[in-house]
Order: structure tokens, then sequence, then C-alpha cells
């Protein structure tokens, strides 16, 4: 209600500065009304001009009224004008004729609309690379060269093949693919051709992906390679699916591929490239995906520059590293792929973070804008004897062209309770919602059934009229009539009328047994606890403090700034040690902020909205409310267990290097041979993961030993250069600055021998196919990032962490800050290792996220939870065991089970575990179930 | 209805969730399926008691589905 959703619209003009800025928009016509479209369907398929479907990288076809794509919100159809033969020529007009709800309106106009706004967040996204231009790579030459996102819409069920892998050379002949190769880096890494220098970050991913999935939809052996520079894998457990990748047999090739062409004579394709030994080899392909890249399309480049926001190189916002979500201008905000190429959970935090920075300076005017529903006075009507109305929809004639709707209405007549039936063309029409509000109330109806379509989709719209109607919203049940019927019976009219029959006599029979259910509301403490004082902790905190709102921020050390204390720079040179000593002095300058410092957490009671936590530290114990708690507990460098660490003094961690470039130390002048060894103690059998930043940490540390001076000799040995996204310019500057590397594999490791004043390191040059040695000043290891033992932590929060310690997520793509207990969020290191701007972007997502409870003054609980009934219960606690949200306890004086409202989320398992039904599942009760079954059958 | 072939009854508890939502877009895909199913949704396959499944047998399904 509070979202309004402007379509096919473009922003022409901003103006003002933050706080008070008009946009100016113009809004296309779409050419079809939305109010009353009902996405039948009806004009797509009587249109008759085809036109190649954008969505599906021209794969496929769309008609020129169309819905994007199957999930498109608002899910109506629109006129593509370019294409409308009325538009174009006025004729056709098919549309127009078949609508069965009037929508279509060929004389729609664009609108320009002015709004006033505070702030402006900027997310649209990337455009991917168009191969066409490479002319080696023979994109547009052969159907089977595809780019990644054509090969995305090859899998998928809703794709232009049914998510069938066949060729798209011979779709007639279903014939398979049985060798598919993945071409990386097209349009990325690539100055010369492409002029995109920058990593993609997430090609390396999608590809390994691809490639899995591919197997799995290849009915005979799929032999799958993948052809690449680096394997950028830095992501969440993104090396273990790797790993499965190579187990599961797909092939990696380090190779960047010289030309790919259509063997004129065979049919396939046919592969030219250089091996990792130099020499020439050539194979045959029956399919190529170019893994394209990410970049900001023209029309992106024009809205930025309009607006005066300022773009690097490569077209992407400028951003610093510590305001990752900050554009040039102030009160301009933006997130995902246009500050920067990056994968769905990292856009998602920073279209969370965004959200937050947008809202921090508008704190005081927050709910002046919005708007609130009026509902109407509750009529009582549990003691009532069941007064049914049901409501049969035609749905156009997606129902009623099918089923015979007069004779189910005239069925539904019969049965108990029904006092009242109704045909309707739209059942969810605006103008029939009327009309059941104005029934409801006239006859006196206090329990009702929608045979339509599905609650999934418009369950909550009927709720919405019950309540205007001033009935309790529970006593609605819906007969699945459309989706689970006339859509799927459509070629057995009968059969699908006996079914809707029976869908509505089921559904009468649990209304019949339908109870009004309650909510109760529940204060909210609109305060937050942070949990970890380090970068994240405190950003995090200092934004709740801004948007309003009183912050706990408890740091088990004496002093805060974790890890950001140690560190020199960000890749982007900007100096670290100062922004962590503003935060610092923002924090205690901040009186919303109280700070404990050498404190810990030591237990947590309650639920989302009132936590009480006990925090004690040297001196004292202390209880507080809070109806939120981030934890930000960070992480920590490993001390590595080879390569002479801790036998040698020439040997140390980036962390150890960067405090002697902190003290300026005069080893660092002296050093003449400089070498780096990166994945120490990472990415192996016992800790699989990728450390992330220590890359990017080894090339910055190395470069500054370039810059010191250039004669320096410095080497990095590594195993994957994983400086993904704009980072590569880094690695692009470090190997022209003359800093050597050399790639080495797990079973080809680099060997440290301490000598006196210097540490000898061996390792082969897989180019030369010799073996070098290098006596080094200093031997930095950029060793694996541990996570903190949170044992204590989660245990009291209820949340849980990953084998290797991360803390988890709700969902690692969607969720990314929250966890699955509800009001408990996370960010920062102690979620999986991260630059410093990443830390920051979570940081402000999890605040974001953390506002949506604490700005609301209570919590609803109920509705659809279980209750145990303690007469029935013997206290077994078997449901205590089964619940997944340890939302039952058992009451020690009754010695019953008790469900706290607020915890449950109404699976209902407690109720199908217990052996004497003692616990019911409100809205979905045995006795509801029952008569459903037993309907079900009852012919 | 009699028919000379064995027509099953076949009563489905579907979660909420996934299976029900995925019954919804069989029918969005106009996926054809027989019509002799009757679905019940629940909130959660973990909801469904050996109680719920016989009842269904009992009551004369020749056979249950449960979907989560």
């Amino acid at each position: 209600m509070n979202i309004e959703l402007l379509t096919l619209t473009e922003v022409t003009a901003i103006s003002g500065q933050e706080g008070d800025i008009t946009a100016t928009l113009v809004q296309h016509p779409r050419y079809v009304d939305t109010d009353k479209c009902i996405a039948c369907g009806l004009c797509a398929e009587k249109c008759p001009k085809k036109v190649p479907d954008e969505y599906n990288e021209g794969l496929g076809k769309r008609k020129a009224i169309y819905v994007p794509y199957s999930q498109a919100v608002p899910l109506k159809y629109t006129i593509d004008p370019n294409n409308c033969l009325y538009l174009t020529k006025e004729r056709c007009g098919l549309c127009e004729t078949v609508c069965p709800s009037h929508a279509i309106n060929y004389l729609d106009q664009k609108k320009e609309i002015t709004l006033n706004v505070g702030s402006v967040v900027l997310s649209t996204g990337f455009k991917s690379f168009d191969p066409s231009g490479l002319d080696h790579l023979s994109f547009g030459k052969h159907p089977d060269i595809v780019t990644s996102m054509g090969f995305e819409r090859v899998l998928s069920a809703t794709g232009p093949q049914g998510g069938h892998l066949v060729l798209p050379s011979d779709k007639k002949h279903k014939k398979e693919p049985k060798k598919i190769a993945w071409l990386q880096c097209v349009g990325s890494r690539d100055e010369n051709r492409s002029k995109n220098s920058y990593c993609s970050s997430v090609c390396c991913m999608y590809a390994v992906k691809q490639s899995v999935m591919a197997m799995d939809h290849s009915k005979a052996p799929l032999d799958c390679a993948i052809f690449y520079m680096d394997m950028r894998t830095q992501g969440k457990d993104f090396d273990t699916y790797l790993e499965k990748a190579k187990d599961n047999g797909v092939r990696f090739v380090r190779s960047r591929v010289h030309t790919v062409m259509p063997d004129p004579h065979k049919g396939n394709l046919v592969m030219t490239y250089v091996d990792e030994l130099g020499a020439l080899k050539t194979e045959y392909f029956d399919m190529v995906v170019l893994s394209t890249g990410l970049e900001i399309s023209a029309d992106s480049f024009a809205l930025a520059t309009g607006m005066g926001i300022e773009l690097d190189a490569s077209n992407f916002i400028n951003t610093n590293s510590f305001n990752p979500v900050s554009t040039s201008m102030p009160g301009i905000y933006a997130c995902g792929v246009f500050t920067g190429p990056k994968d769905i959970p990292q856009s998602v935090m920073e279209a969370s973070a965004a959200a937050a920075a947008a809202t921090e300076g508008l704190a005081v005017s927050r709910n002046t804008l919005t708007k609130a529903v009026v509902k109407p006075k509750e009529r009582e009507v549990a003691e009532d004897a069941p007064k049914i109305g049901v409501f049969v929809c035609n749905c156009g004639t997606n129902i009623g062209g099918i089923v015979d709707i007069p004779a189910v209405a005239a069925y539904a007549a019969e049965l108990p309770g029904v006092v009242y039936v109704e045909e309707n063309l739209f059942t969810c029409s605006q103008d029939t919602q009327d009309k059941m509000v104005e029934v409801i109330r006239n006859k006196g109806l206090n329990r009702i059934v929608v045979a339509a379509c599905t609650p999934k989709t418009h369950e909550e719209l009927f709720r919405e009229t019950l309540i205007d109607a001033g009935l309790n919203k529970y006593l609605i049940e819906m007969a699945n009539i459309r989706n689970q019927d006339s859509w799927v019976h459509s070629d057995e009219p009968e059969k699908a009328t006996t079914k809707a029959k029976d869908l509505v006599r089921m559904a009468v029979a649990k209304a019949f047994r339908l109870a009004p259910l309650f909510e109760t509301q529940l204060p909210v403490s609109p305060s937050a606890l942070v949990v970890g004082g380090g970068i994240a902790g405190m950003t995090a905190a200092l934004s709740l403090s801004r948007q309003g709102y009183p912050v706990t921020l408890v740091e088990k050390n004496q002093h805060m700034g974790g890890n950001g204390r140690q560190l020199c720079k960000t890749w982007k040179n900007e100096e670290i040690a100062p922004f962590v000593k503003g935060l610092i002095a923002d924090i205690e300058a901040d009186g919303q902020i109280q700070t404990l410092l050498g404190a810990t957490v030591e237990s947590v009671e309650g639920f989302v909205g009132n936590f009480k936590t006990t925090v004690t530290s040297v001196d004292k114990t202390q209880l507080i409310d809070h109806g939120v708690a981030l934890i930000a507990t960070g992480a920590v460098e490993s001390k590595p267990t080879e390569y002479a660490y801790g036998q040698h003094k020439a040997v140390m961690t980036l962390l150890e290097l960067d405090a002697l470039f902190m003290e300026k130390d005069t080893r660092l002048e002296k050093a003449m041979e400089v070498v780096f060894i990166q994945c120490v103690g990472s990415r192996d059998k016992e800790h699989p993961y990728c450390s992330k930043v220590c890359c990017t940490h080894a090339i910055k540390s190395a470069m500054a030993f370039k810059k010191k001076n250039p004669d320096t000799g410095v080497y990095v040995l590594y195993r994957d250069i994983r400086t993904y996204g704009q980072r590569e310019t880094l690695y692009r500057e470090a190997r022209k600055a003359g800093i050597l590397f050399f790639q080495y594999d797990l079973d080809s490791k680099p060997v440290v021998t301490p000598g006196e004043n210097r540490v000898s390191v061996e390792f082969t040059d897989t180019i030369l196919g010799r073996r070098l040695c290098v006596d080094a000043d200093i031997l930095c290891l950029s060793a694996r990032i541990d996570a903190r033992d949170n044992t204590h932590l989660s245990q009291a929060f209820k949340v849980t962490a990953d084998s290797a310690g991360w803390l988890l997520e709700a969902h690692q793509k969607l969720r990314p800050v929250d966890f699955a207990t509800d009001g408990v969020f996370l960010c920062g290191m102690s979620h999986y290792p991260k630059p410093v701007d990443e830390s920051i972007a979570q940081a402000k997502a999890a605040a974001a996220r953390a506002l949506t409870v604490l700005s609301r003054n209570s919590i609803n609980v109920g509705g659809i939870v279980a209750q145990i009934d303690p007469e029935r219960c013997a206290g077994c606690g078997g449901c205590v065991e089964v619940c997944s949200y340890n939302a039952i306890t058992m009451d020690p004086e009754r010695e019953v089970a008790v469900v706290n409202d607020a915890l449950c989320k109404g699976c209902g398992a407690c109720a199908a575990t217990c052996p004497s039904e003692a616990p019911s599942l409100m809205g979905f009760n045995n006795d509801q179930l029952y008569a459903q079954i037993k309907s079900a059958l009852a012919v | 209805m009699k028919t000379d072939l064995f027509e099953p009854q076949i009563v489905a508890f579907m979660c909420n969730w996934c299976t029900y939502g995925a019954a919804d877009l069989a029918g969005v895909s106009r996926m054809q399926y027989p019509s002799n199913l009757r679905i019940i949704r629940v909130m959660c396959s973990a909801s469904v008691s050996p109680h719920h499944i016989l009842r269904a047998f009992q009551s004369g399904a020749d056979g249950v589905m449960v979907g989560g």
C-alpha cells in the first residue's frame, strides 16, 4: 500500500536537494488498463504479430501484446507500440475484440508525472555484454553459440525450450548436445576487444552452476568444459560448489580461447586454444556458451550523467569504500550493478543498505506520508450458526469456458449451511468486491467461500473484503477451481465440472467449521542491541541511531575498531585508520548509543520486538531490553602452520605486514626481494572456503613495495587471482608495475627453506616448465580468515552457523542479513570474510532490516498459529522436540506444553506429532481437515 | 462415478509453500493431468499426521499423496 509502482516510466529530470527533491517522470502508455486486465492471456493468444522475445534472448517469440516474463509485476499485459498492427497501421484490433474485461485502450497517452521526494535510489542494473562485435567468437554465425543469458533461458522451465536441453540449431529433432564449452571473460578483463577492463565478478560462478545444471538436464552423459583465466568463486560456499562440479566431471581448462568457428563439414563448432603448457589445441563442441560480462547500458549512463553523478572509466557509479551506496550527488543513492559488477546476495544487501542510507536523513518525517487502513468494527459471529455465502468466479472464460459455472452454483446452493450463491465474471474485480461487502452485510453472511483461482495470490485480497464487511478475516475458504481445475483439465470439461463441485463441497465443509481467529498486538521495545564493535557493528549502530533509535553496543575488547584497527588502506587507496577513528568518535559523541566495552552476552530471553539480554562486563551485569539484535562479531586472521611461519622473522601474515607499514619499519626499505604466497590454509580439504579479501590485500601490499622502490623484486604465488569487480584495475596495474605472478596448485605448493637473514622460496613456473628460487627478505603469507567461536552467542540468540563457523543467514541469495530467527540480523565478517566496503554495505543493510521491526509500534502475533489444549496434553514434550522455531516450551508447574504465539510460524508439525492431538493449528485443525477429507471422497 | 476402468480416488495433502504452489504453476503452464485428484492445502507437510492419511483411506481414498 505504501509502495507505488510506476511501470514503463523514465526519470527525465531531478532537481532540488536531499530532503526536497523534485523528480520529473514520463510514463509511457501501456495501452492496457491495469485495473481491468486480469492477465487471462486471450489477447496474446489471438494477437497475430510475432516478435523475437527479448526476455528469451531472441531464442523464442512473443506477441505484440505480451507479459515480458511469467513473474512480471504487475502481472498485466502491455502492447509493444512498435510492433502492434493497430498502433502502427490501424489494422487488426483483435485484442480489443477478445478482451473479456475491456482493458485495451489504443488511445492511451504518455503522461508526465512530478514527484516531490526526500531522496532517490538508483538501481537500474546491468546490460549483458553483446558479443556480436567479437568476430573471433562467431556469435550470430551459428545458432549453437549462445550467450550465458541465452543459455540460462535454454535451461529454464519457462524458457523457449521448456527447460529441455536441445541444440537451438536442431530444435525440430530435439537433438541434444553431447559437448558444451563455456568461454569465460567475454566482455570482461579485456581492454583490447571489449574495452571492459574490469572483472564482471559473477560469470565464473554462473558458468559452474550452468555446467552442473546442464549435466542434470541432459539425459545422456554430457561433457562440460569451462575455459577460464582465473576461477573467481570467492563468495560464500562457492568454492565448495566448484569442487563438487569438478568431482561431477566438469572440466576446467585454464586458457583464453583463440577462436570459435562453425565447422561447415561436421556442422558443429571448432575451437582453438593454447593450453597451460603452451601447446596449441583444437577441440570440437556441439554448443558454446559465451560467459558475457555485465555492463552499464546507454540509458543508465544517460540517466546518471543527466543527474550530474560521477561515473568511473567503465561507467559504473563512483562510490567510495566507506559510503558504498552513496553517489557524488547528496540525496541520490545507488545499489546493485550500477555501482559495480556484483552477484545477487551483494545486490540485495546493497538494496537494503541504500534504503537505510536514503532514509537516515529523512527519519524525522517518517510515517508522515504513509497511508493506513481504517477498518470497520468486527461483527461477533463465533457463536452464530454458519450462514455461508459462495461466490463462484468465471474468471472471464478461464474457468467459465471449461467448467459449467451455473451447474456448480446450483450445486453449491444445496450444500449444508449455504444461504447465498452468486456467479461473478471476475470475483476479484473492484466492483465485485464492493458488491460482496454489501451482500455480506445485507444477507448477514458469516462464512465465505470463493470458488475461483488460488489462495496463494488472492486469499489476502478477499480477506481485505471480509474486513471491509466487518467480518473476521479468517472466515474465508477458497476453492481453487482455476489453477487446479479448469486450467489443468481443459480437455475434459465434464470432469472439470465434477471436480469443481467437489472442490466447492470441500471448501464449504471447511468453511462450516471455520472460527474467527484473533491476533494480539505486542509492543516493540524501540531499541537495538549490536554485538561487536568493529567497522560493521559501529556502522550499524550509527545508522540505527540516525534513524532515531537507541542502541546498546557490546564489544568484547576494551576498545572498538575490530580488525579495522590493523588495516592500512583499501584497494582504492583510502586510509582506513582515520575512518575507524572517525567512527569511534561518532559513536562516543552519539547520545543515543550506549557502549559497553569488555562486555559479552550472557543470556537472551524473549523474541522479536521483546528481547531481554543479560550482558556482563568486568564490573557489572546488566539486563537490556531491546526489540532487535544485530550480530557483528567479525572474524580473525589465522596463524599459518606452514611455510616457516613462526620460525623466521622474514615470514609474516598480511596483517603483520600492514603493521610494519603503519610503523614505517626500516625492513621494508631494505627489502629487495619480496614474495607473497596466496591461499595459505584456505581452499584445501580442511578449509575449503576462499577468504575473499587476500588477493586484493596482497596485491595492494605488493604495490606498496613497488611504489617505494621500483627495483624491488616482488613475486606473487597464487592459485587463482581473485581481484573481482573493479579490483581488477589493481591487478592490471600490478602486472604493469612489473610484479611477477606465478600460478601453483595444491599438488605443487611452494617450498620455503629458512636461511640466515632470508628465506628461500622455491616454486614452479608452468610456462617455462622450470623450478625457480627466490631468496626473500620478506615472505608474506595470505593466511586464511577464520570465523570466531560464536557458539555461546548463537545458542543464546537461537541462530546457527555453518560447518566452518560462519553465521548462517536465512537465505543465501534473498535474505543475506536476516537470521531465520525473527528480529536477529547479521553483518560483517561473522557472515563471511569480506572487504571493508562490503562490510559497511551489509551493516547498513542489517540496520535497514532491523528498522522494519523497530519502526512498528507493535507486532501482530496469533492468527494461524498452534494452540495446545492443556486438558489433552500429557506433557511428553514431543512437540517441543519437533518445533523448528523453538516456539514451544514446557510449563513446569502445569507440566503441559505452551506455544509462544510470537515465535510460532504456523507449520502445524506439533499437531501431527502429538499422539493425543492436543495441539491444533488454528485454521487447519483436525475437525476442519477431517471434514475436508471426508467431503473430498463423499460422492 | 463408476466405470469399467478403475479410476482411483486420490487425496493429496500439499504444503502451502511448495507443492501447493507447484500445483498452481502446473495450471499457469496449462499442464494437463487426470482429474481424479483432490488437493487439501496444509501449512506444512509436517502437519500431516498418520491419522489424516488413515482417515483418507477409511473414507474411501485409493491413494494418498503428501507433497512438501
